[in-house]
């Protein structure tokens, strides 16, 4: 709790990266996500929390406009990234998912070795000149992904062989190689152990620096140690949304104090 | 009598379920756990009845026919059958049977007429011993099966060992039966080897088969080597493969990426009803319709085109083939996990890199085990190219010229007048031999990748 109290400091210093407003989805005829508003920071990190099943991975993947994808999905509401519509017919959503990268809640890796998965971004985006350009940013990505010295040995072997928190941090250092403004993450720890969530969350530190991060996790603890904002959501309602210390310390909501509490989840 | 055989049967095994399933419910209102459920104990009865009977009744019912034949002509009278060979001993015998069955033509001996009643009087008595043999089996079984009743005994091990045979028997059905087609196949090959060199089989580059098959006949002395035959099979099938597999996979493509949903529910239902086309229907198109279609291109064109070419019949094979091409692949790009499309998405790669560089490479596997099956499949074809490809072996590899395949020539050895003897007609076992190798092998190569498609994801 002493971290939290120390970031605290910056969030009134960002602008904002995105703006949500009334966003509502539809899987068909279940409604998800419900009349949701939010403002996410610019250089800053942002949480996600709330009992499973409640939306947050499918309003974290309006933010990069993945629902796209999903048959039968309706997405309603404005969405601005840097003040523009990202829902705007005349957005390409190929150019917006290279600003805002994401990471999955279930590790994804392609089935080609791990220097092609971490090189895919840079070289369908061209963000290399030559061969050692590609090197060099596949091997700062691994290393802030917190892998690379698991992996350096082995770079042609198949991502698809790695251990399941190893895929993880690969699918991590695979969206940091692009150089996305907003990184939208999708419980990225939820597979990895108390040493590789700690180096994780120190990337998630060290990218706050120039990129907003949206982190979607069940931990509480992980919640008030990385991120400078929280949002609460319930059963595709956001309930409470404000600076992490106030709503872990002095919730206005009570569910969210139940839920912060461990009562409901 | 054979029905009430199968009849008693089938009350044996009733009775014989009812029997153990009473006993073994018996001993539970004694008061003593059993083994197994009542239920299995009946069970183990009527499987235990079943086997032994049902083999008994259809080996008797396969047996009867050639051992009541003996015994009808060894109790012919003395000298009846002097001087007939075994033709006529055949005949003797199928004129005593239709006289048993009251088919009379003309006025038969009297020692014929006799030895028919005797016949039926065989007949007769087979069926009656069969009966009881069935009766006595049964009852025996039941009996012992009854004994075993108990509540230690393990009627439900007893079934399942039962039960296992029985599918062990059936799986080997279908194991047999392909080893009983190799090796006739492998018999007749030999009888053909003996005849023509196998050197001159496999790498002769004349297929002439037109040789004598009565010693009156003229004709020429006949050539029998494969090489031209399967460079035409071979042609015809790299052209049916050059329409089909850029036409299959770029619709799988289609279907399975960027047709929109209402399409898509359209398209794939046509293109199975292409897959349901019979393959003669397929070669009247290509008599009909595309044949002539190329040879008038080829004159306004100033080539010289054969009426029957490899081209025709390639193409509509091709045809054929697109349906089968492309589920395979829409099977396989389905089968790519979904998250590995939003992995490639979510950096920003197009719908197009998405599919060229991540969808693509991974079904893979599963798409060139598709194209080696259609490759068998256009090997083996062989309606499509009787009627459209040529007859004439020609060793060219000129899609417009007229070439002849291994299926259509071991359709043309085989039908018409024939004898087993003479190596015009084992020369058809020779090449179906040939064909089935070249297939089989591919069927391998094709199984083994698609089995190391299978393990990519799991
Ligand atoms: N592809 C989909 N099709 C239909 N319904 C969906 C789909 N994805 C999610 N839903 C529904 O939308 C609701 C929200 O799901 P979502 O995945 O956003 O939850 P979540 O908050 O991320 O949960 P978790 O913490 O378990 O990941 C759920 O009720 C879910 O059943
Ligand atoms: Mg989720």
């Amino acid at each position: 709790m002493n971290d939290m109290t120390k970031f605290d400091r910056f969030v009134g210093l960002n602008e904002t990266k995105i703006s949500a407003q009334g966003v509502n989805v539809f899987y068909g005829d279940t409604h998800a996500v419900k009349d949701v508003s939010v403002e996410i920071a610019e250089r800053a990190v942002t949480a996600f929390i709330g009992p499973s099943g409640c939306g947050k991975s499918t309003f974290l993947r309006c933010l990069n406009r993945m629902n796209d994808t999903i048959d039968g999905a309706r997405v309603e509401g404005q969405i601005h990234l840097d003040g523009e519509d990202i829902y705007d017919p005349k957005v390409d959503p190929v150019q917006l998912r290279a600003k805002v990268g994401m990471v999955f809640q279930k590790p994804n890796p392609f089935p080609k070795s791990i220097y092609d998965n971490v090189a895919y971004g840079p070289r369908i985006h061209g963000l290399a000149r030559n061969k050692a350009d590609l090197d060099e940013i596949v091997e700062k990505s691994l290393r802030r992904a917190a892998i690379w010295d698991e992996v350096k040995d082995r770079l042609d072997a198949p991502g698809t062989g790695l251990s399941g928190g190893q895929q993880q941090r690969l699918c991590i250092a695979r969206a940091v190689a692009t150089e996305p403004e907003v990184l939208l993450m999708d419980e990225p720890c939820s597979a990895l152990d108390p040493i590789a969530t700690a180096q994780v969350e120190e990337l998630i530190d060290e990218l706050k620096r120039n990129v907003s991060v949206v982190i979607v996790t069940h931990s509480m603890q992980q919640a008030a140690r990385v991120s400078q904002k929280t949002a609460f959501f319930h059963l595709g309602t956001l309930v409470e949304y404000g600076d992490t210390g106030q709503i872990f310390t002095n919730p206005k909501d009570p569910r969210t104090e139940a839920y912060i509490t461990g009562r409901i989840g | 009598m054979t029905s009430l055989a199968f009849f008693v049967l089938l009350l044996a095994c009733v009775v014989g379920y009812w029997i153990n399933r009473r006993g073994a419910q018996a001993i539970r209102a004694d008061g003593q756990r059993l083994h197994s459920l009542a239920s299995y104990h009946g069970l183990f009865s009527a499987l235990m009845i079943l086997v032994p009977v049902l083999t008994l009744i259809l080996l008797w019912l396969v047996l009867q026919g050639p051992v009541i034949d003996r015994l009808t002509m060894a109790a012919l009278p003395e000298g009846a059958l002097d001087g007939l060979d075994s033709g006529g001993l055949q005949l003797v015998l199928a004129e005593i049977k239709s006289i048993s069955r009251g088919q009379i033509f003309g006025t038969p001996e009297d020692w014929k007429i006799a030895a028919a009643e005797h016949h039926v009087a065989l007949k007769a008595r087979s069926s009656a011993l069969m009966l009881g043999a069935v009766i006595a089996l049964a009852a025996a079984i039941m009996l012992f099966a009854r004994s075993r009743v108990g509540a230690e005994f393990r009627a439900r091990q007893g079934v399942e060992r039962i039960v296992s045979g029985l599918m062990i028997f059936c799986s080997t059905v279908a194991i047999f039966t392909t080893v009983g087609i190799v090796a006739a196949l492998v018999f007749e090959t030999g009888k053909f080897l003996s005849l023509v060199p196998l050197r001159e089989f496999l790498f002769g580059l004349n297929w002439e088969p037109q040789i004598p098959i009565r010693e009156d006949q003229i004709a020429a002395s006949g050539a029998f080597g494969w090489v031209p035959v399967m460079l035409g099979t071979l042609v015809i099938t790299v052209v049916a493969l050059t329409f089909a597999v850029p036409v299959g996979l770029l619709s799988a493509i289609y279907l399975n990426e960027f047709a929109p949903q209402r399409l898509r529910s359209v398209a794939k239902p046509i293109l199975e009803i292409l897959a349901g086309v019979p393959t003669v229907v397929y070669g009247f198109f290509a008599i009909l319709v595309v044949a002539p279609a190329i040879r008038s291109l080829g004159t306004s064109l100033g080539i010289d085109v054969s009426p029957n070419t490899a081209l025709a019949a390639g193409s509509v094979m091709g045809v054929m083939l697109i349906p089968f091409i492309s589920s395979f692949a829409d099977d396989a790009l389905s089968a790519v996990p979904r998250a590995l499309r939003d992995g490639a998405l979510a950096l920003g790669a197009t719908r197009a890199e998405t599919m060229l560089n991540v969808l693509f490479p991974a079904a893979l596997p599963g798409i060139v085990g598709g194209i080696l099956l259609a490759v068998s499949r256009a090997i083996g074809e062989t309606m499509i190219v009787v009627m459209a490809a040529g007859l004439i072996a020609k060793l060219t590899v000129n899609p417009l010229d007229s070439v002849t395949t291994v299926t259509v020539q071991i359709v043309t050895l085989l039908i018409g007048d024939t004898s087993f003897d003479n190596p015009k007609t084992l020369a058809a076992f020779a090449l179906g031999m040939m064909l089935f190798l070249v297939t089989l092998v591919i069927n391998i190569f094709a199984l083994r990748i698609v089995r190391k498609y299978r393990e990519a994801y799991d």
